[in-house]
């Protein structure tokens, strides 16, 4: 499946057609999912995400769709518990950060820093991210099935992101531990400063950053890339994939450089 | 942080639904910019020579009735007034420095927002709320508009240094964002007798690119050069009799989204404030990628 190349636009031009189901991961209940529609429940967001926190699972919900997201900032942050939570629309900034356990599917684009230092479960996006996806993640699966923009994992901690379309400049920017995995093309800057992070892009690359270099695929990339491709719903050949990894020449002191002191 | 909001409808019979469905998202965006807001809606250009200028009086009670009859007498020239609490738009036949020159004569306190054919201007300091019911917003038609909502960063919150921002005639910017070298383009341009009215950040975008568009760029060719000599984080966005132009710099750290339907281009700093508008769930909805110029042009059968 090819995809145009449009740095930074968020729209694709073929659709993503994920080859396994969507939903994996935490268990999920066979309860009837409880609707909360924030165009008309009092209390907004707030509210939402207080019941989500400390009453939900004490509820009996294991699922629920969030109706009429409409852009609005923080939905479904800082869950702890095992919940399944569907957004039916577009989400705007942090929507899922800090996540742990839970399952967020949303049905739609999100805006900035979405799953932002989301801890462990799974975070999907059906359309596109903006920046800063993933922002210090520490661990679990973000899977953006479309674009997504500049700085994508940015400080990556140990969270897995894989991204169906292209990434925006910069992505994967001083990331130290985690995956970023792009089936599309990475824009400018790609994994500048990069540390113990590991980069995989099917696409075109325009400009790796200041100490990130393309690296030999091992028997472990594959490996790694087979499994986190199929739980992403992605029917892409490993093999096809280059590597990014860090150059570590920006990691010490060097002797060369006591000149400038 | 600030908000910027822009809409161009793309068939006359929507022209009436501008403002209802502008004023909203001006509104919502009151959240990233409580300070003071601004709207600059374009409508049918008036002919016959005439222009329009948008004037504010401030706290100052203006009998814009007496202005009328004052202008039309000494002036020898047709002048209307429509008048929205402390804003006015008048049109003239008058020569434009002539208006001025009478303006500055007559009544010194007013202050002359915009000139152009298209052109009507709103800004002050409050809540975009505020602002959009005191001048109804919901009733304004026209075939574009853009609007800002300010949370003022580097410097004085004034209804002078509101956004949107205008050079020459039938011409505005607003900005999200801050500028590094806006004194070394002022500087540049005062050198070739381009006078400023703020020590606004901003306002040296505007002149910068009213200058070459002047000198006979087109707004697409003045933002590349802008893009050259534009030090700093911004999300562009202006309008001209006929256009919508969007651009953010290389960073892209000031957020942009659009919709698209056949409708309507809709932009916003955030998708929250377009949620409301008819078709928006089957909208083409992007986020506009660094150091592109974005243009969209009003249909010729609605430039009139």
């Amino acid at each position: 499946m090819d995809r145009v190349a449009e740095s930074g636009r968020m729209t694709t031009r073929n659709p993503i057609s994920p080859a396994a189901p969507a939903v994996s991961g935490p268990s999920r209940s066979e309860s009837a999912p409880i609707d909360w529609d924030l165009a008309r429940k009092a209390g907004g967001v707030r509210a939402l995400n207080q019941w989500l926190h400390h009453d939900a699972s004490r509820d009996g919900a294991s699922t629920i769709r969030v109706l009429n997201p409409d852009g609005q900032h923080h939905i479904a942050a800082g869950l702890n518990a095992p919940l399944h939570v569907e957004i039916a629309g577009h989400a705007g900034y942090f929507v899922a950060g800090m996540n742990q356990q839970a399952e967020v599917v949303v049905q739609g684009n999100v805006g900035w820093s979405v799953a932002e230092n989301m801890m462990s479960g799974i975070v999907r996006v059906k359309g596109c991210a903006s920046e800063c996806a993933g922002a210090s993640g520490h661990g679990g699966l973000l899977v953006i099935e479309e674009d997504a923009s500049s700085r994508c994992g940015i400080s990556l901690k140990g969270l897995d992101i894989v991204v169906g379309g292209s990434v925006g400049h910069m992505s994967a920017f001083m990331a130290q531990a985690g995956t970023l995995v792009v089936c599309g093309d990475a824009a400018h800057g790609l994994g500048d400063s990069l540390y113990e992070a590991v980069i995989y892009v099917r696409g075109t690359i325009h400009g790796l950053g200041t100490d990130a270099r393309e690296e030999p695929l091992g028997p472990t990339d594959i490996e790694k890339l087979t499994s986190l491709l199929g739980r992403a719903g992605f029917d892409y050949e490993p093999r096809t994939f280059k590597r990014i990894g860090s150059a570590r020449s920006l990691y010490h002191w060097h002797i060369d450089s006591s000149d400038a002191y | 942080m600030c908000g910027i909001v822009g809409l161009l409808v793309k068939r006359p019979a929507l022209r009436d639904s501008l403002g209802a469905w502008l004023s909203p998202m001006l509104i919502c965006m009151g959240d990233r910019g409580p300070d003071s807001a601004g709207l600059a809606v374009f409508s049918d250009p008036v002919g016959d020579g005439r222009r329009r200028f948008s004037l504010y009086a401030g706290q100052v009670q203006v009998d814009w009735l007496q202005l009328e009859q004052s202008a039309r007498r000494e002036l020898g020239q047709s002048v209307e007034i429509h008048a929205r609490h402390n804003h006015a738009v008048l049109t003239t036949s008058a020569d434009v420095d002539r208006l001025r020159g009478w303006l500055a004569e007559r009544y010194p306190s007013l202050h002359l927002l915009s000139v152009g054919r298209s052109i009507d201007l709103y800004k002050d300091t409050g809540h975009p709320r505020e602002l959009a019911d005191r001048y109804a917003f919901g009733r304004l038609s026209g075939t574009h508009a853009v609007g800002h909502t300010r949370m003022a960063t580097e410097s004085a919150v004034t209804p002078a240094h509101a956004h949107p921002f205008t050079a020459g005639e039938d011409f505005c910017l607003v900005h999200n964002g801050s500028l590094s070298n806006p004194n070394s383009i002022r500087r540049k341009l005062e050198k070739r007798g381009i006078r400023f009215e703020t020590d606004n950040d901003t306002e040296a975008a505007c002149r910068f690119l009213e200058w070459r568009m002047s000198e006979g760029d087109s707004l697409e060719a003045a933002l590349e050069k802008g893009l050259v000599e534009l030090d700093g984080f911004f999300t562009l966005l202006m309008a001209t009799g006929d256009k919508l132009v969007l651009v953010r710099d290389a960073f892209a750290c000031k957020p942009a989204v659009a919709a698209e339907t056949d409708d309507y281009v809709a932009i916003s700093s955030e998708f929250r404030s377009l949620a409301h508008l008819p078709g928006i769930r089957d909208a083409e909805i992007f986020e506009p990628g660094p150091e592109r110029i974005y243009s969209w042009t009003v249909s010729p059968s609605l430039a009139g």
